[in-house]
């Protein structure tokens, strides 16, 4: 059975549709990534899975359970985290702080700060600046406070929007080694990304988005080499 | 010896404004809003102190007690029938035009029961006068409760937003209502928890402004809430040790003001140092300027 199972998603903003018609899935363990031009409706779907968006039609299906109209403050506690396009660290609050609200839905102590060594072991850098404001650290270190954080809240699934957006190659790359390393974690991973061959890299399988609809789909290698996704995706 | 008497008189009153400011403030960081009902909160306070002890006869404790249970409740209220609706408008004036009309109406709904004459406010401060320096100087037992209990508020408010779950829940919505919510924060719930707070402190200034200057009427929360609206802004709008500071300068520029200039003039010049700070520093004493790398 699929851990996340997406059926028939149709997404309005206002009178414009920007999802028609959606459906995938994604197995426990898999890294799925979700490619696809500017506007295509990839960080639609992604606010539509963690709540932050409700859709006109179909049904987001998480472990068995319908989340669908499940408000998205309550969906991390099942076991989804979120790390937004932007980052979007809390650049008022420390690095250390922002972990801590990663934590938010936990409670036991000990656990919490298992969890936090084990992001330190995993991003020394966010180790060595835990006092520091996250508005003042670079954007690659933002990126990796943002997955950080989304750790924190020990998910069974991680969905991230674009990560490598706006970061320097060799943070890209940094960036990607994580990925697979939270993956190796047991971590299942939804990425959302622009740069698709970095993305198809990494990736079990993928789903080829156009305007609102999946156009392709298959395992990561194969599209890898399709001539038509060269041509679109990969610039070749 | 008169000058530091005003002076204390100064610092007493600005604890008060403090006390509402901090109410301003903290809306205004979190739920990005100015609830210009916030004054007329303290008015509901006082109202609810002086029935429970004029009419129920009940110890000044209690009244204090159950004044602050009335304004938390309202705050609760106000903010899910009034503003909730409004939080996703496609204009920020809808909110703001709603909370004076929350105003207006907890005025006229204050008016209808309790009518316009203005009541004699009983004292809820058992604390005698002291007098020192052979009685050239008094401090009035409002005055050191007053001072005392602001100062109480700070320090415990400050713990609460900086150690407790709840507080740093605050401050992510404040800063970022989306990214709060993928963290799990109930967005709703920590606004509504911002008005109950803001509301039941608004209670406890009530009861301080009206043992201080004993007579209260549906329009008392009006101007000490402006001038408390004024001191959030003077000390930086969404901070804070901003609402403290600011407050208590406001109250000492007030009152000596009056003792000093004029006391017909005591409010321009408040409003005047007002504009003169914002020229200098538009954000307000403590304000933060927004930087974000990108």
């Amino acid at each position: 059975m699929a851990m996340l199972e997406i059926k028939d998603l149709e997404v309005y903003y206002g009178m414009i549709q920007a999802i028609k018609g959606v459906s995938f899935e994604v197995k426990e363990g898999e890294v799925i990534a979700l490619i696809g031009a500017n506007g295509a409706g990839k960080t639609t779907i992604l606010h539509t899975i963690t709540g932050l968006l409700s859709p006109k039609k179909g049904s987001v299906i998480f472990e068995g359970k319908d989340i669908t109209k499940v408000p998205a403050h309550k969906i991390v506690s099942m076991g989804m985290a979120h790390v937004p396009e932007g980052r979007r660290v809390f650049a008022q609050l420390s690095v250390y702080q922002n972990l801590k609200m990663g934590a938010y839905t936990r409670s036991d102590k000990n656990e919490i700060e298992e969890s936090l060594q084990a992001v330190y072991k995993r991003f020394p850098r966010l180790e060595e600046r835990k006092n520091q404001l996250a508005g003042t650290l670079s954007g690659g270190e933002q990126q990796m406070l943002a997955m950080g954080r989304a750790l924190m809240s020990k998910p069974k699934i991680i969905v991230m929007d674009e990560p490598s957006m706006g970061l320097s190659p060799i943070f890209v790359n940094e960036i990607f080694d994580i990925i697979q390393k939270v993956s190796a974690g047991g971590t299942t991973v939804l990425l959302v990304e622009q740069n698709a061959k970095k993305a198809l890299s990494i990736a079990d399988r993928a789903y080829v988005l156009e305007t609102g609809k999946i156009v392709q789909s298959g395992d990561a290698k194969v599209l890898m080499n399709d001539d038509s996704i060269r041509k679109a995706y990969l610039g070749e | 010896m008169s000058f530091l008497s005003y002076l204390i008189n100064g610092i007493s009153l600005g604890s008060v404004y403090a006390i509402i400011a901090l109410g301003y403030t903290m809306v205004y960081g979190i739920a990005k809003m100015l609830n210009f009902a916030h004054g007329d909160v303290i008015m509901v306070g006082g109202y609810a102190a002086i029935t429970m002890m004029m009419s129920l006869n009940a110890n000044p404790f209690v009244a204090v007690l159950v004044a602050i249970v009335v304004c938390t409740v309202l705050g609760i209220v106000i903010e899910a029938v009034a503003y909730r609706p409004l939080r996703n408008a496609a204009s920020p004036l809808a909110v703001l035009i709603t909370a004076i009309g929350v105003s207006y109406l907890l005025q006229n709904v204050v008016l209808l029961i309790f009518g316009s004459s203005p009541k004699s406010f009983q004292s809820v401060v058992p604390v005698p006068d002291l007098k020192l320096a052979d009685g050239a100087l008094t401090i009035t037992g409002e005055t050191m409760v007053t001072i005392l209990s602001s100062m109480v508020i700070m320090i415990v408010l400050t713990l609460f937003i900086n150690k407790t779950k709840a507080g740093q829940a605050m401050l992510a919505v404040a800063e970022d209502k989306g990214a709060a919510q993928l963290m799990g924060i109930n967005i709703n719930g920590t606004i509504a928890l911002t008005f109950a707070i803001g509301s039941g402190l608004a209670a406890i200034a009530g009861v301080l402004l009206c043992s201080a200057y004993p007579s209260l009427s549906p329009y008392t929360g009006a101007m000490p809430g402006i001038k408390a609206f004024v001191a959030a802004v003077f000390g930086g709008i969404g901070s804070v040790p901003g609402a403290m500071i600011g407050g208590i300068l406001l109250g000492i520029i007030e009152i000596l003001g009056k003792a000093y200039i004029s006391s017909q003039l005591a409010d321009a010049i408040v409003f005047a140092v007002l504009i003169v700070v914002l020229l200098v520093k538009p954000t307000g004493l403590l304000g933060k300027q927004i930087q974000e790398k990108v």
